[in-house]
């Protein structure tokens, strides 16, 4: 952790948080993260997936306990143990989910919980109506009713109810989490205005996006984390792109991920112009066998997407899929996997498992057709597909007839893998095949990728986490909106030049796409 | 991987598991238990007339609840069970009444009960609407269809061959229990040995999982409705032969019973685990508390609160064991 001496704020900020640490099962998601908002400032917050970003917002916002570390408003210490503490201390939050009720009017919706009341705790609707035109007033949004229903909005109207909402609760901090990824340009150019006269009043704003050029146009300070850890706190003046990507992306020290050279072979997968809206858009690439295919990108840039609508999840609607060299029209996942497709989904607890059943169970289950005679499954070829997957994955377990839910991570995501692997497939889709499992497991599991491509199976794999993608990938696809816009071979990947693609960061991108 | 998380990992489940296989084993173990004690009380408890008449009067019910315990586990629920096993026994007597050969009586029923079922397992699997909602529905048109077609008459004067319930196999054996026997036997190794049985573990267990797996879900549930519809029409048989009239109405409760049964006998009402052992021993079990309470002079209204009970004792324990699970 480094403190930056430019970063410098008033002598008393209106929100500061001091050394906060806070772990989760298996995960340290934040390791004494200092960090503050003065009155009148937009402080933005920057860091890859996983960095701890939203962690660090759901303690100020009250929504879990921090395990060490303070949070103090204005100077004093508060104790956020509910979000409604936080409520209390004047911080509201706007979550990228809008928490709205869309059967209800827009003042109803600002007004929930704390309605403005007459005799007997009757809702006083007039004053009610009078505040929202006020608010409305306030920030001069003159094409907003206050008796409109929140469920015919658009979703730049209904983020303003919610800043509304955060407004007639005197919020005098509020936080943003990627407050423009569902926006219109029309939009992001209204939020910012409202942004500015929110500064213009005195609010702290803690904006968080992953979009560098917004950050650039409405942000004071802009403070980056990564790994869980404060990297540096700076004033946007005297930062640029290239620099918060650096800082962003930085070097890790992380296990080594072994990724052996192997021959590579015909090509296995071929894509070409696939399109399935609204997040799928005139995909290009081929992996070969023996080849292992990094694809890169930030949440929400279309990368499970585009491996869902390969796997038959969302058929695509335009374009060509080949496998092996034959064209192919993917309906289902059925059919991928007959296709010798296998996907292993970035959410092992509902899409990889099925938890009540049992680890012999859950080995054979993409694979029934293989131990299954005559409509009957045969317990010993099942027995020992699983025992056979258990040995090849160095799965831990007590027996095959153990609940898979009570297993750890990582050796859940070894039966995800082994699952699949059972059905001798040519083409492994891998998304995010080591998020939240611990570092013993992350290396087994990318030593068992490396082996599985020395065998000649064509491997993709999406993941966040970039030093992962430098070390096991020939080459990196970079995904941003619903497209490919870049591709480097293993020599050419750099943490800095993915980063730049996948953020849209000027230099590259354009070079690339 | 640590050490600790190794040991936690190795010890718990397998308590888990345990306290899993003894759902069957406990309830066996009460339905023994409670003749012993009821019969220390009231010896005539234990006459082999009354066990055999407890047995008789409620095979239909465990023969209806395995059909809803694959349901359960898919997922899905289905109260219109009961309607429909009123409709089906009363379509069947009227044609034996009416001098259709009885086979063609008794194949009726199970035939009618597996169209009403997959129809709405088609329903709920296609539309995406949810069972409760679904069966809500077909539960109303057959209660009310029923009592406007019969206009409540009973059937009488079956024919004698009619009867099923009269038949006694092996010379003692009487057919219902037989059939309640091989019916809970055959489905207990489907669902254990077939992919198609294991697929209805999967769908109920993690939709989204099952259908990664190229597993279909809504085939799958279509299927499961149609099984349930055929005991749905082996249960009407065993419940339309057991006396000389058949009420045409519905039993009253009957679907609540055999939901009772299913899950007293450990299907999970989320889906995705029990046993069709495990809901027959539950519907013995009710059965025997149902006759138990007469012998010791305890009102038999009592029972729906005895079945009450015992659904939120094992729902409760469901949920606990699943949150333990979850905690992992």
């Amino acid at each position: 952790m480094t403190t930056d001496p430019h970063g410098d704020a008033p002598a008393v900020p209106l929100l500061a948080v001091r050394a906060i640490e806070k772990s989760f099962p298996g995960v340290r998601a934040l390791s004494g993260v200092s960090f503050d908002a003065a009155r009148g400032e937009v402080h933005a917050l920057l860091g890859e997936n996983g960095a701890g970003k939203s962690t660090l917002i759901k303690i100020v916002s009250g929504v879990f306990p921090p395990d060490r570390g303070e949070v103090l408003v204005n100077g004093k210490q508060v104790d956020l143990a509910r979000p409604d503490d936080a409520r209390r201390a004047g911080i509201a939050t706007i979550y990228q989910e809008l928490l709205l009720f869309p059967e209800l009017t827009v003042a109803e919706n600002i007004f929930m919980g704390h309605a403005p009341r007459a005799g007997l705790g009757r809702i006083d609707w007039r004053a009610m109506h009078e505040k929202t035109n006020a608010l409305l007033a306030s920030l001069e949004i003159h094409d907003l009713q206050a008796d409109r229903v929140v469920g015919s909005l658009s979703v730049g109207n209904r983020q303003r109810v919610e800043i509304l909402r955060a407004l007639s609760q005197d919020a005098r901090i509020l936080i943003m989490d990627e407050p423009t990824a569902a926006l219109t340009e029309y939009d992001v150019t209204r939020l910012f205005d409202i942004v500015r006269r929110l500064k213009a009043r005195g609010v702290a704003v803690i904006y968080i996006s992953h979009r560098l050029d917004e950050i650039f146009a409405i942000a004071d300070r802009v403070t980056v984390l990564r790994d869980g850890t404060h990297v540096a706190t700076k004033r946007v003046i005297d930062t640029d792109a290239a620099e918060l990507v650096q800082l962003m992306v930085g070097r890790r020290i992380e296990s080594l991920f072994p990724k052996m050279t192997v021959p590579i072979g015909q090509p296995v997968l071929e894509v070409k112009d696939l399109e399935r809206r609204p997040l799928t858009k005139n995909v290009s690439f081929t992996v070969r066998a023996g080849e292992i295919v990094g694809l890169s990108g930030l949440v929400g840039s279309g990368r499970s997407e585009l491996a869902q609508t390969i796997f038959g999840v969302t058929p695509a609607d335009n374009g060509e899929i080949r496998i092996s060299g034959q064209q192919v029209n993917i309906r289902s996942p059925a059919q991928a996997r007959s296709l010798g497709i296998a996907y292993v989904p970035e959410d092992r607890g509902t899409q990889g498992l099925v938890r009540p059943m049992t680890v012999r169970e859950n080995f054979s289950l993409a694979a029934l057709g293989k131990v299954a005679f005559g409509g009957f499954i045969d317990r010993g070829a099942e027995r020992k597909l699983a025992g056979d997957g258990i040995k090849r994955f160095a799965v831990k377990t007590s027996s095959l007839e153990q609940i898979v839910g009570k297993l750890s991570g990582g050796n859940q995501q070894k039966i995800v893998l082994g699952k699949w692997l059972a059905n001798e497939p040519k083409l492994l889709i891998l998304d995010e095949p080591t998020r939240g499992i611990d570092v013993g497991a992350k290396a087994e599991i990318h030593r068992l990728m490396g082996e599985l491509a020395a065998q000649g199976l064509a491997i993709l794999m999406i993941s966040s986490e970039l030093p992962e993608v430098l070390g096991m990938s020939d080459r990196v696809l970079v995904m941003r909106e619903g497209r490919i816009v870049a591709e480097f071979s293993r020599e050419e990947a750099t943490q800095q030049s993915i980063g730049a693609a996948m953020m849209g960061s000027h230099e590259n991108a354009e070079k690339a796409a | 991987m640590t050490a600790v998380t190794l040991a936690s990992a190795e010890v718990s489940p397998r308590r888990w598991l345990k306290a899993l296989a003894s759902q069957e084993a406990l309830l066996a173990i009460a339905v023994i238990g409670l003749a012993i004690a009821v019969g220390l009380y009231n010896p005539r408890f234990l006459a082999a007339r009354n066990l055999s008449d407890v047995l008789l009067g409620n095979a239909y019910i465990a023969v209806a609840a395995v059909g809803m315990s694959m349901v359960i586990i898919s997922g899905n629920i289905d109260i219109s069970v009961g309607a429909l096993i009123g409709v089906l026994a009363t379509i069947s007597g009227t044609l034996a009444v009416n001098g259709a050969p009885i086979v063609v009586a008794w194949l009726a029923a199970l035939v009618a009960g597996i169209a009403v079922m997959a129809l709405q397992g088609a329903i709920i699997a296609y539309l995406r609407i949810p069972a409760i909602v679904v069966t809500l529905g077909m539960l109303s048109i057959l209660k009310g269809g029923l009592i406007s077609v019969t206009g409540g008459k009973w059937i009488t004067d079956l024919p004698d061959s009619f009867h099923l319930a009269d038949i006694e196999l092996f010379g003692e054996l009487p057919f219902p229990v037989f059939l309640m026997i091989l019916v809970t036997i055959l489905a207990a190794l489907w669902m254990r040995y077939s992919a198609s049985g294991r697929a209805i573990y999967a769908v109920g267990g993690n939709a989204e999982a099952a259908r990664l797996c190229g597993i279909s879900q809504p085939r799958t549930i279509v299927m499961v409705f149609a099984l349930h519809g055929l005991f749905a029409g082996a249960a009407a048989l065993l419940y339309a032969t057991q006396l000389r009239v058949i009420q045409s109405t519905v039993p009253p409760n009957l679907e609540l019973t055999i939901i009772t049964a299913s899950v007293v006998g450990g299907v999970s009402i989320l889906g995705g685990a029990g046993t069709v052992v495990g809901s027959t021993l539950a519907a013995v079990l009710i059965a025997e508390i149902a006759s138990a309470l007469v012998f010791i002079d305890i009102s038999p209204y009592w029972i729906r609160a005895v079945q009450g009970v015992l659904i939120l004792v094992t729902v409760i324990a469901d949920i606990l064991r699943r949150r333990r699970m979850a905690g992992a």
